[in-house]
């Protein structure tokens, strides 16, 4: 049993995504420790993959700038070790399959629970083909993170009742990136979810606002953010730690209301 | 051996490695072809579509001035690139069409290098009164320009893919990110024997027209099997297409013939069986250039059909059982070859299909007057005359 369950202990959670090395690793740690200061529950690293096919533009540029600027799995794992010098909340990687095959999945998900890494997303990973790395989560105690989307449909029920961690519902058809409307029955999914499980689900993909925030904590558990918080970091490069801290106190407050 | 297992793998390669919002979009569209594919009406259907609108069967040509000039094997081509729309693309655009028909859908999407890919589904789009479009990377709309004209002369809306290296592995992407946008009446008709099951499936039966006739015709004219079949390789489907039906032939030789761009010693090259490692990308476990963290790498050929950082699963597969074998051939090997076989038979291939001609210009002088060799020519090279000369520092333009 990892971290996890601890970011939705004290109700609503906010989760936000951060790009691992957008536009450098300190502004990485910076703004992790920002996030964590203003009330961030859990946070999703993302290691960059050269061709993030779940991705809309802002996130596919983010993963651009950080690989041109150098970074490695090797470098992220070690950013990781100096945040969980101070950082307790859960931590997840958000990265695509050849990241972790490429690294050897025995030793990449070991090196995440020795840095402290509580749980992986992995877009390209759907329910057939998670036995890919079960076996190392299982063995190191690491929580591969379920999706269900809008078109999962009859597959909720088998998906969400191996979930394990959190599961993360996707808001709507496409990839990531910021919209103005979602699919309408999201509550359909949320509660079909937990017809069979305890485990926590949040919703992601497309959330940009407070009023957004508010609004998908309130059917689900928690509300994902990436893109908004990418485009901060796209817009202020460097300078942005400070206002990645004032938009995650924003979105914690909308989120505490719901 | 190579019989697809119940989840879609060829050995250990191959799986649906892709996004949860597509999955019951590819499970929708296994369904629909295990049902249609023994479909007699469908079967009848497509047929008719081969023969009546594709011009199939291509014929399979003994190149007898080559064959001379070689002093070697006898050298007959499998000419695709007679086929309608000047390539195999064809094949297997037909039939994912009609199945997507048959589906309920109204939408093609597709992504393509060359162009070809994009011009036959542009082609069965208008003939079947569906929707198009088609997602190729911005720097081969530059290459192909002619090909893009063409796509949008048929109906179809061309999107040029700015992202990434900005060539076929672009366009893919692309491609698979508006699919989990609208998959209700849209169908990805995919191009190649790549992707998530069952597209390496369903790819490959399509294009298995070809050995099924190759095989008909060597035995018609030999009275023999060949003894050696040969392909170029991106993705890998007018080459899976060439080998399937002489899988089980044990004496006949399978070669794939992989873009090494300026050589597999360089950074410029998308010979992924030479220079790739196992790996996930684009919904499948197999072969992929890729550095250490496994990034995908930006390959290079001149061949903008093959410049692809991967290889089909069913390929993979063969190639650790080794029973294919898969050779890389040089930018300037293929263009000579695309030369010779203009100058030698009258007959322009493809820049992709040179690359097959080049290995068996190699081969074929070290090979006995009674064994055979049958190359496909996988499509014809009007397309490329232009981009050829630039190479031969002829500044031409379309």
């Amino acid at each position: 049993m990892s971290n996890i369950k601890n970011a939705f202990a004290g109700g609503k959670a906010f989760i936000p995504f951060i790009t691992c090395g957008d536009p450098d690793i300190d502004t990485t740690y910076k703004v992790v420790i920002e996030a964590v200061n203003n009330g961030a529950d859990l946070i999703e690293l993302g290691i960059p993959f050269s061709d993030p096919t779940a991705e809309g533009p802002v996130i596919q540029e983010a993963n651009i700038r950080a690989l041109s600027g150098g970074i490695t799995t090797d470098k992220v794992f070690d950013l990781v070790r100096k945040l969980r010098e101070t950082v307790t909340i859960p931590l997840v990687f958000m990265t695509y399959a050849n990241v972790v095959f490429s690294y050897g999945a025995d030793r990449f998900i070991r090196t995440c629970s020795e840095v402290g890494i509580d749980g992986l997303i992995i877009p390209d990973i759907p329910y057939e083909e998670k036995e890919e790395f079960t076996p190392y989560c299982d063995k190191y105690d690491v929580d591969l993170i379920s999706m269900i989307a809008p078109t999962s449909e009859d597959r909720i029920a088998k998906i969400a009742k191996e979930a394990k961690g959190f599961i993360y519902v996707v808001s709507s058809m496409g990839v990531t990136g910021t919209r103005s409307s979602f699919s309408n029955d999201l509550s359909h999914i949320t509660e079909k979810i937990r017809e069979v499980t305890d485990v926590p689900c949040a919703i992601g993909f497309g959330i940009s606002n407070p009023e957004q925030a508010e609004k998908m904590a309130s059917i689900s558990d928690g509300a994902i953010v990436g893109s908004a918080i990418i485009k901060i970091l796209a817009q202020y490069g460097k300078d942005a730690p400070s206002k990645v801290g004032e938009f995650v106190k924003s979105m914690k407050d909308a989120v505490r209301k719901a | 051996m190579n019989k697809v297992k119940k989840e879609g793998r060829f050995g250990i390669h191959g799986g649906q490695y892709i996004p949860e919002t597509l999955m019951n979009a590819v499970n929708e569209l296994t369904a629909a072809y295990e049902h249609y594919k023994n479909d007699p009406e469908f079967n009848r259907e497509l047929q008719e579509l081969f023969n009546e609108y594709a011009n199939r069967p291509s014929r399979l040509y003994f190149a007898k001035k080559m064959t001379e000039d070689l002093g070697g094997a006898k050298i007959y081509l499998k000419r695709e690139d007679l086929n309608h729309t000047g390539a195999h693309k064809v094949n297997n655009v037909l039939g994912q069409a009609l199945l997507a028909k048959k589906m309920g859908k109204t939408r093609l999407i597709a992504e393509t290098g060359a162009g070809q890919h994009g011009v036959a589904t542009a082609t069965a789009a208008a003939l079947m009164g569906m929707e198009c479009v088609v997602f190729m990377g911005e720097e081969d709309t530059k290459r192909q320009a002619l090909n893009v004209y063409r796509m949008r002369l048929l109906g179809a809306e061309v999107i040029p893919v700015k992202t990434g290296t900005a060539t076929l592995k672009d366009a893919v992407s692309e491609a698979m990110r508006e699919w989990t946008n609208r998959v209700s009446d849209t169908h990805y008709c995919l191009g190649s024997v790549m992707g998530p099951h069952p597209f390496p499936t369903i790819v490959r039966d399509f294009q298995a027209v070809i050995s099924k006739e190759i095989k008909q015709q060597i035995l018609e004219k030999e009275g023999r099997l060949p003894d050696v079949v040969m392909a170029c390789v991106g993705g890998g489907s007018n080459a899976i297409g060439t080998f399937y039906h002489f899988i089980e032939d044990k004496d006949v030789q399978l070669i794939g013939c992989e873009a090494a761009g300026r050589g597999v010693d360089t950074f410029e090259t998308a010979a992924t069986i030479a220079t790739g490692k196992l790996g996930i990308f684009h919904g499948m476990k197999s072969y992929f250039c890729q550095d250490e963290y496994g990034q995908i790498a930006p390959v290079y050929s001149i061949s903008a059909g093959l410049d692809y950082p991967g290889i089909g699963p069913e390929h993979a597969h063969l190639h650790d059982i080794g029973r294919a074998s898969y050779v890389s051939v040089t930018d300037d090997e293929a263009v000579n070859a695309f030369e010779y076989l203009s100058r030698t038979e009258g007959i322009i291939p493809a820049i992709e299909s040179s690359h097959a001609v080049a290995h068996a210009l190699k081969i074929a002088p070290t090979m006995d007057k009674d064994k055979i060799i049958v190359i496909t020519i996988s499509g014809r090279g009007d397309k490329d005359c232009a981009a050829i000369a630039r190479y031969r520092g002829e500044n031409i333009y379309e």
